[in-house]
């Protein structure tokens, strides 16, 4: 089947088999291998995109349901080809160490900051505890949104 | 904290540096060994085995072969070398003939255009299995059938252990271990199986050359020792193979076996097209070793004033169906089992057996993270009965340098014990928060429906220590080549290194290295293959900061020696290559029956690390929450300060992982949970802040003085974690993960 979304405020179009996730097309059709796969089960947010402005595991949504929807994904998250502030503190405070995670938690940690601009620890905390990181233990994670939450 | 930490772009060995690989990473654009694509590829899947133990009679892949889209269905029958391979010893099959001896071992291998229809064509791959009994106790595995023809292990310099199933036993026999105390305490320790659980599942692509060869792109952590396992296996030469690091998304020891790598070849080389192969997370809990389960007996013997005079223990290993990397962990298992602890008499008897269960081998800590748990169970058991401070009791026995371990070494280089003791002990406990508060800041987090009624408070202590580098007579080395080249009035230089970067920042390592040695800023780190640069040995043991700044610094010095032959200029187009191997201090085995080191002694140097832990138990609940983690690690010296804590803060992640929910389970060998829903990582609603100080006493024989960080805070978290619950509950909690019924139902 084919599906029109707007991904990164591009117009895009797919042939899509039916059973195929949207993770899927986003990293092996479009083009978009920045939305990772760890789990493909909605476990680990390292496919973390925005649908609508909405925070979505893209490992659960069809691409057959974004049809004719609007998608932002890490690649699309700064503005003019920028870094978004959230990405910058991520690299400025040694949050990423294999970065696999990295692209989830940018993207779930601007929805954060989108949201709630001066989020207390442990909002900050709850608000990210749908991602996974193995490498960090956290703590530099933590620093980069305070840091992006105080630029 | 005794490193200034400075920020900069282009630092210098000791300055905290932004990784070179950060961007990248945090746009997304950064390529996973998952991400890669290349014109006209397949999709590879394979077959694995639903049983834990049973005979193969006959794979029929008629039916799949037929499919729609599939290009290739090969078994062992295929495989053009030889039949089997493995770090250490060739054990273990590239594709079961015969006999399947664990829950997922690969059996067929297909290449078709959408990983669906490999998935789907695997499925109609027809497996004739006769099913025989799993052996899955490891206390009663050398009394069964062996799983393996002949003794893949025996000889190799090891201790004579004909019973069967038996992987390696150690025995270390120092001073007298028939040796009397005025106390003792024994106790009998256990640990579940442990994995990984890294993000980046194993992927890879393999892309035929047109001449016989093939070019392999993976996420690894010994490039050399893979290509050296897969051209044999390829029945091709090692220069036809070239393997070259795709990104890993994290590896802790789980990618030093092979996973992807023949299969793709294989199926790249059959087709002579692309062949891209990803795991997705249930095949990955599968498809790689995980930490050996044990269960360890331990007798600490004491005088009053809490010297201690004997230790004896004994440790049993389950090390899966094949032997990976089993017999270095017995070792470590073994030479660590009394603890950072000056002790004039031992006894350690350590064995590693093979099942029917999950193959182990490496994982971050390798032996001494099981061997931890129980000294350390046994230290504050100790200090209870003998009425001593923790800390205190810890100190009166902590090993420094002039001391031996019971392997009869002697510690000659850093090794400040004391000091991390001393310096974790030191840190300011925060006070007990009020009740009632916020859900998310009580045991268990938001899962928690109480107000708190039942919440007990814990401080626990742990110290634990290791090896930095291989041991026991291995050749330890790694290369690196410098290219200098004039650059308008000026140089620039590239460095080549196969160190594997795996997360761990071994990139800045070697770029910090050659701009501190050439004093120059224009240098670029070239990519990591084997075709361009010799052997790095493997990211693991602690070791790729030390052999990586050993091996830069060398070649760097040489390049700047021959510049200065040349007066100290390069004009436009003139360059100088030079490539330096490093080698670190020789080591030599123990011996088979004494387990006393001979020569040069075992190991290189040693890193230890201590940690204090609040916790606090719901014990109406039976869940927990760990408050607040402080600590103190002996690091030689912090080539990256930032990079340092990462490494601190995310290992003492996963040993807490291991002592409150990490457990592979299994049921008759077939693992049950191979999902991130049924096997739980620590969130950023279970880790605390982790107070972390540097303990910086540089080690003579390395570059810079730089030890290893990677292990130690894995190696000490667990026990610590454990020891604050049992602070808190007074229970002794002698297995972990700790379960919720261990510790709820208290008065």
């Amino acid at each position: 089947m084919r599906i029109e979304l707007t991904v990164n405020g591009e117009r895009r179009e797919a042939d899509v088999w039916a059973g195929e996730s949207l993770l899927y097309v986003l990293r092996e059709r479009l083009g978009l291998p920045g939305s990772k796969n760890a789990c493909e089960q909605g476990e680990c947010g390292s496919c973390s995109v925005l649908l609508d402005g909405r925070l979505v595991c893209a490992c659960l949504v069809l691409a057959a349901q974004a049809d004719g929807h609007e998608l932002v994904t890490v690649e699309g998250l700064g503005e003019d080809g920028g870094l978004h502030p959230v990405q910058e503190a991520f690299a400025e405070t040694g949050a990423v160490q294999c970065g696999f995670c990295t692209p989830g938690f940018v993207v779930a940690a601007a929805d954060l900051l989108a949201r709630n601009p001066h989020p207390s620890e442990d909002q900050i905390r709850e608000a990210l505890s749908g991602n996974l990181c193995r490498c960090t233990g956290y703590a530099k994670i933590f620093d980069a949104v305070r840091l992006a939450a105080g630029s | 904290m005794t490193t200034t930490a400075r920020r900069l772009e282009l630092g210098r060995v000791g300055e905290s540096v932004k990784r070179i690989d950060a961007i990248p990473k945090v746009t997304g654009e950064f390529a996973y060994s998952s991400d890669l694509f290349a014109a006209g590829m397949l999709w590879g899947h394979t077959l694995r085995s639903p049983h834990a133990h049973a005979l193969i009679a006959e794979i029929d892949i008629s039916e799949a072969v037929g499919m729609t889209g599939v290009h290739a269905v090969l078994t062992h029958a295929d495989v053009p070398g030889a039949k089997t391979y493995g770090l250490e010893f060739p054990d273990q099959p590239v594709l079961a003939f015969d006999r399947a001896r664990y829950f997922g071992e690969p059996v067929a291998i297909v290449a078709a255009e959408h990983p669906e229809q490999a998935r789907r064509a695997s499925e109609q791959i027809k497996v004739a299995y006769q099913p025989l009994e799993p052996v899955v106790e490891p206390e009663h595995a050398t009394e069964r059938e062996p799983i393996h023809e002949g003794r893949p292990t025996a000889g190799h310099g090891f201790r004579d252990d004909d019973r069967p199933n038996v992987v390696r036993t150690i025995v270390i026999r120092h001073g007298d271990p028939d040796a009397q105390a005025e106390v003792s305490v024994s106790g009998v320790y256990e640990l579940g199986i442990q994995d990984q659980a890294f993000l980046g599942p194993e992927s890879g692509l393999a892309i035929p050359d047109a001449e016989g060869g093939v070019d392999v792109y993976v996420a690894t952590q010994w490039l050399h020792i893979d290509r050296d396992q897969v051209a044999p296996c390829l029945g091709l030469e090692p220069e036809q193979v070239r393997i070259h690091l795709a990104g890993v998304g994290g590896a802790f020891g789980g990618r030093e076996d092979l996973s992807i790598q023949i299969h793709a070849a294989m199926l790249a080389l059959h087709t002579d097209r692309p062949v891209k192969m990803v795991y997705n997370r249930e095949e990955s809990f599968v498809g790689h070793i995980h930490r050996h389960p044990a269960k360890i007996w331990m007798e600490h013997r004491a005088n009053r004033d809490g010297k201690l005079v004997n230790v004896r223990a004994k440790i049993l290993l389950d090390g899966g169906a094949y032997a990976s990397s089993s017999a270095a962990v017995t070792a470590n298992a073994s030479a660590f089992a009394c603890g950072p602890y000056a002790v004039e008499n031992a006894l350690v008897e350590c064995t590693c057996v093979y099942t029917n269960n999950p193959p182990c081998g490496a994982m971050r800590g390798f032996g001494a993270v099981q061997s931890c748990f129980a000294h350390e169970a046994q230290m504050d058991k100790l200090a209870s009965e003998l009425g001593i401070d923790p800390v205190e009791l810890r100190l009166r026995n902590a090993l420094a340098p002039g001391d031996s371990l019971p392997t009869g070494q002697r510690i000659t280089g850093s090794f400040p014990a004391a000091e991390v003791i001393r310096r974790a002990a030191a840190l300011p406990v925060p006070e007990p928060e009020e009740l009632p508060r916020d859900p998310l800041r009580l045991p268990g987090g938001s899962g928690n429906t109480t107000r708190g009624e039942g919440v007990k408070r814990g401080v626990g202590f742990a110290v634990g220590f290791k090896n930095v580098c291989y041991s026991e007579g291995f050749d330890d080395s790694t290369a690196a080549r410098v290219r200098l080249t004039g650059s308008g009035d000026g140089l620039a230089a590239e460095v080549h290194c196969a160190a594997a970067e795996v997360g761990q920042g071994v990139v800045n390592v070697i770029l910090q290295t050659a701009r501190t040695e050439l004093d120059l800023d224009d240098v670029v780190l070239g990519s990591a293959t084997t075709s361009s640069v010799g052997s790095a040995g493997s990211a693991s043991a602690s070791r790729m900061t030390w052999m990586a700044a050993g091996a830069v610094q060398l070649a760097a010095r040489a390049a700047r020696d021959e510049l200065a032959r040349r007066g100290g200029r390069l004009g436009p187009g003139e360059e100088i290559e030079v490539e330096r191997v490093y080698h670190h201090r020789p080591t030599t085995p123990l011996d088979p029956e004494t387990g006393q080191v001979s020569g040069d002694g075992a190991h290189v140097a040693y890193i230890c690390a201590a940690m204090r832990v609040v916790a606090e138990v719901d014990v109406e609940l039976g869940l927990t929450r760990v408050v607040w983690i402080g600590t103190a690690q002996d690091v030689g010296k912090a080539v990256n300060p930032q990079a340092v804590y990462g490494q601190i803060e995310g290992g003492t992640a996963q040993g807490l992982g291991l002592a409150l929910m990490e457990e592979i389970q299994t049921r008759d060998g077939l693992i049950t949970n191979a999902s991130f829903t049924d096997y739980l990582i620590p969130t950023t609603l279970d880790m605390p802040p982790v107070d972390a100080e540097l303990v910086e006493e540089p080690e003579p024989d390395a570059p810079y003085g730089v030890k290893g960080v990677g292990e130690p805070p894995t190696v000490v978290s667990t026990a610590a974690v454990v020891s604050a619950l049992r602070d808190a509950t007074g229970r002794e909690l002698t297995r972990v993960p700790v379960r919720p019924d261990e510790i709820v139902g208290l008065d």
